[in-house]
Formats: C-alpha cells, structure tokens, sequence
C-alpha cells in the first residue's frame, strides 16, 4: 500500500473542517472494508485519509418523525441486530443481516456502504424500496438527498467533495405495508448478488394497491427503482397478471453488466424472475 | 506519511507501538508482535485464515489498518484458552491447517456473543471462513460439542 496521511478527528466540525482542507486528494474512510481493498490493489490513491471511526454521535440508530434516523457509522451488523430497525422493516434488518459475512458486517458501515456505491451491494436496494434519504453536510450546508438522486454512476455518487454522510433517514412505512429483500445467489451465500430485489407493497380494504416500491441491485451501473412497475401496479389487486406485467416492466427498467455473475440478458431474465418472486411474497 | 502511536490490548497484555498510517494490522501482528497464528490468506477480507476479535467481533486483519485498533482489545488465536481448542483435536476439525487459527477465533467469538448458537447459526457465522480441504463437517462438530460442553 502506497504511503498516505491518516487524520482521526474526534468530532463532526473538526473531520469536516479537514476534509475542506484538501478535497480533491482526501479520501473518506469508515469501516474501511472497501477502501483498504482499494488501496492494496493501488485502485485509489488518496494522498490523505480521513478516518471517522472517533466520532461516536454518527454510530447512533435513532428515531426522526415517526420514522428512523440510521447514523452512517452505525455497522452493517448492528443494524442488523437493532430492534430499532428491525421494528421499521423486518426486511430491513434482514437485509443487513444479508450482507457478506460475519466479519464485514462487523467492520463495514452504513454511510461507507453508500458511499462506495457498488451496485451490487445489498443496503441501498432496501433502503431506496423505503424512500430513504441521505443527509450529507458539508462546512457550509447540509443537504438532503433521496436515494434514488445519490447513486449516479457505477461507484459514483452526488456526494460533492468536501461533503460527509451524515445518517439515512427512513419515513413511517403505511399502514400495513408489507416489505420483502430477495437476493439470488447461484454460487455461494457470501457472493454479491447477481440481482436482487426489494419490495414494498401496502394494499386497501378492497385488496387494491395503495403504495408500491420495487427496487433492484445488481441490474444495471447502480442500483435502481423499476417505477413503470410500480405505476403499473397502482389500484390494482396482486393477481397473477398484475404481478406478471409488474415484473416484466421491471426486467425492462434493467441496465445489467455483463460479468462473471451472468450476461446482460441472463440477470435481466433473472430480474423478471426474482421480481415476480419478491411479489408473490408481499401479495 | 504520517506515523501514530497506538495503544491497545493484545491478549490481555498492553501493546504501545508507533505505525505508519498505512500499517496494515495483519502486517503489525505478524512481523512486528511475533503473532504468527494470524494467517495472511486472500488479503481482500474473504477466506478468513485471517480473523481476530475486536472488542469479540470477528474481523478480517487484512482489512484493518493497525491505526483503527487504537483503544481497542484484540483477540488473536494465541490468546484463546477455549474448549475449542480440544473439540476440534477431537473431531477433527482441520486438516491441512491453514484455516483452523482463523476458524478458531471466528467460533470463539461465536460462542461468546451466542453460547447457545443453533448448529444453523454456526453455519451462518462460520461461511466466511474457507476451507479449502472442506473438512467442514468437523468444523462444525467441533463447534457444537464446544457449544454443549458450556
């Protein structure tokens, strides 16, 4: 590994005041199980390194108007046991619980996991099926950002430089609203997904949709909402043909890259399949 | 460039060592403490010859830089005194060896943060610790009769 500066400030104001100091050149790090990689394989070479392990308020897994406040220090594996979160979306907690093994979920974070932006990744395809929204601050403003306005490009987010994840915040889910995160691994559990798929489904008296989220990951440069398949699915019930075209719309909002996890047309057969699936189970 | 002092506990011992902010703590463990037991295996965090306990929960060495264990007690397969130790003489849960430090602290942080682990939570936790001559039955008897032996 190429030498580098390391900074480990105690405080929120002090690690942004010197991220300002060199933007260009410092890299963020949090649990540091992407960027360590990264930086072994000589992929980034950040000339400073800003580590925030020290600033304990962004740990916290918290409440904010009726919904819940996720701190981007707080690790995959304690959101996966926090009865905070798993009171939100039992899929939620499901989701981080799905995440690699053991060890990374122990080390890797939620604002690092985001921020790393790999469209494979489990967390943001959840997240953005509960209309989460990032909160980022910078030293002069923060700013909120939807999730599905965070991931730009694979491994690129709208995270301006100078700019740190503060936490994600996920409004109350409807009343009702049932939430599923499937993930389809052909090689091994602790693979990165060749597609998965989250759904959200909350339905009337008269068994009509009222609200529908369906997001996948591993379909394209980042992960995504298959919105035509959600409108699709608006006041209808979830009949067979309904869940059928919801899928099928879905496969076609896929942009997949081709690589060692299947073709391009492979995952998005494998969208429309997993899709279909994902409903059938919130039906 | 920048060097750090780091203050930790390894094994239950103090260790105040200075750091190059790009040490990695796999590298600081095994060629600067003598703590060989810690495997360096596929370096990107996946095959888990690797792990040691930080603050109990198991982590990748080789993804750590030695800086982001400054406070912290670390746990490697040298500071174990466990009844997994004996189970796996008893089960045979190795073979070559190259996996069973690593496979070691993983189970020992497992029946530390779950002493009563179903054998489908051993199997969970365990997933990221390979062995190549996949002697995981073994493994996994082992673990559970350490398990039962609580």
């Amino acid at each position: 590994m190429r030498p580098f500066d390391y900074f480990e400030p105690e405080t929120l104001d002090e690690a942004l005041e010197i991220l300002a100091g060199d933007p260009d050149d410092t890299l963020v790090m949090a649990g540091g199980t992407a960027l360590v990689i990264l930086m072994k394989q000589d992929l980034v070479r950040p000339e400073r390194v800003l580590g925030l392990r020290r600033i304990a308020e962004l740990r916290d897994i918290g409440a904010s108007d009726a919904g819940v406040a996720l701190g981007a220090l707080a690790t995959l594996g304690a959101l996966a046991r926090s009865q905070r979160v798993r009171g939100h979306t039992v899929a939620l907690a499901s989701t981080f619980a799905a995440v690699g093994t053991v060890r990374i979920r122990e080390q890797a974070t939620l604002g690092g996991n985001l921020a790393h932006a790999d469209p494979a990744q489990d967390p943001p395809v959840t997240l953005l099926a509960l209309d989460g929204v990032a909160v980022a601050k910078s030293r002069f403003a923060e700013r909120r950002i939807p999730l599905d306005g965070l991931f730009t490009d694979l491994f690129e987010t709208s995270l301006e430089r100078g700019e740190l994840l503060l936490r994600v915040e996920l409004p109350p889910l409807p009343k009702g609203a049932r939430a599923t995160y499937k993930k389809f691994l052909p090689a091994t559990l602790d693979d990165y997904a060749t597609i998965s798929v989250a759904a959200v489904i909350a339905t009337d008296a008269n068994a009509s949709v009222t609200h529908a989220r369906i997001a996948l990951g591993g379909a394209g440069p980042v992960p995504l909402r298959a919105r035509d398949a959600e409108r699709s699915l608006a006041g209808r019930r979830l009949d067979d043909a309904a869940i059928r075209e919801a899928a099928a719309l879905a496969a076609a909002a896929t942009d997949p890259i081709e690589d060692l996890r299947g073709s391009a047309a492979y995952k998005r057969a494998m969208a429309e399949v997993w899709t279909e699936r994902a409903l059938r189970e919130v039906a | 460039m920048t060097e750090h002092r780091i203050r930790f506990t390894l094994n239950g011992e103090a260790v105040d060592v200075k750091v190059a902010a790009e040490r990695l703590l796999v590298d600081l463990l095994r060629y600067d403490l003598g703590k060989t037991g810690t495997k360096d295996g596929c370096s990107v965090g996946v095959c888990g010859l690797c792990t040691v306990q930080v603050d109990d929960a198991p982590m990748s060495a080789c993804l750590l830089l030695a800086t982001q264990v400054d406070g912290a007690s670390v746990r490697t397969v040298e500071g174990l005194a466990s009844p997994l130790q004996e189970a796996f003489i008893e089960e045979g849960g190795f073979q070559c060896g190259i996996c069973t430090s690593g496979q070691l602290v993983a189970a020992d942080a497992l029946l530390r943060a779950k002493p009563d682990a179903s054998d489908a939570e051993i199997a969970d936790w365990q997933m990221g610790n390979l062995c190549r001559c996949t002697g995981y039955y073994g493994i996994t008897r082992a673990i559970a009769k350490a398990r039962d032996a609580r």
